[in-house]
């Protein structure tokens, strides 16, 4: 399957606003991380474990277990800072 | 009228008040927030900043702040603005009104979205200062003041 992922904030500056990955059916939020990680480079700097980095699934709020479909929107970002 | 904005431009407070309450003689009550950029952050003399967000998910994610407030408060209607984009010292950047019969459910369904927002919605600013160009980072007093309703926050 194929999911869209969309950067925000100091994740958008250091990988760019999105990208399409591919990944096995069934696959959770925490195993396309694992993915961009494998990656390294500035994806394994930004997303590293322990980052203080958000995840949203479809446009709201998620964590890792979250499992994905495909054509799902993924987004990764710093924590929020509005108000 | 749209009950969440996400706008360049800047509001007027009492033109949103009066509008929120038009038509409504229920209303007894009404709080207001306008939060407003400052010109020092974090020991530094702050220039100015440009407020990013997730366009769509910002929506959704305020309208569902509002549907909260609503199960939790007594109150009759609510509405916010929030601009993006560059602001300047002493620019109004959140507008929070809420209407109610009382003044209570209404100061604490005003406080409650402002404590929802600052956790909860896809927003980040980027500070000017002399030293450079710095992401804001998030506080770790404002999930406390959101877990005061009951919610964990887990944003800073």
């Amino acid at each position: 399957m194929r999911v869209q992922v969309r950067y925000f904030a100091a994740l958008r500056e250091a990988l760019g606003p999105a990208e399409a990955v591919e990944l096995a059916d069934g696959s959770t939020l925490g195993a396309l991380r694992d993915i961009l990680l494998a990656r390294g480079g500035r994806h394994a700097e930004v997303l590293a474990r322990g980052r203080a980095v958000r995840c949203a699934l479809d446009q709201a709020m998620s964590d890792e277990s979250a499992s994905l479909r495909d054509g799902a929107e993924v987004a990764f970002f710093p924590p929020v800072t509005g108000g | 009228m749209p009950r969440v904005s996400i706008q360049t431009a800047d509001f007027d407070l009492a033109a949103e008040v009066a509008a929120l309450r038009a038509g409504d003689d229920g209303v007894g009550a009404v709080a207001s927030f306008v939060g407003t950029v400052r010109s020092r952050n974090d020991g530094s003399a702050v220039s100015g900043m440009e407020l990013e967000h997730y366009p769509g998910m910002t929506e959704k994610a305020i309208e569902a702040m509002i549907d909260d407030a609503q199960r939790r408060f007594d109150i009759r209607a609510a509405r916010v603005v929030h601009r993006v984009g560059p602001l300047q010292p002493g620019d109004q950047i959140v507008l929070v009104v809420v209407t109610s019969a009382h003044r209570g459910q209404a100061f604490q369904a005003c406080e409650f979205l402002m404590d929802y927002l600052k956790t909860q919605a896809p927003f980040w600013k980027k500070e000017t200062t002399p030293e450079g160009a710095r992401w804001v980072d998030a506080r770790v007093a404002d999930d406390a003041a959101l877990a005061r309703w009951g919610v964990t926050a887990g944003n800073a």
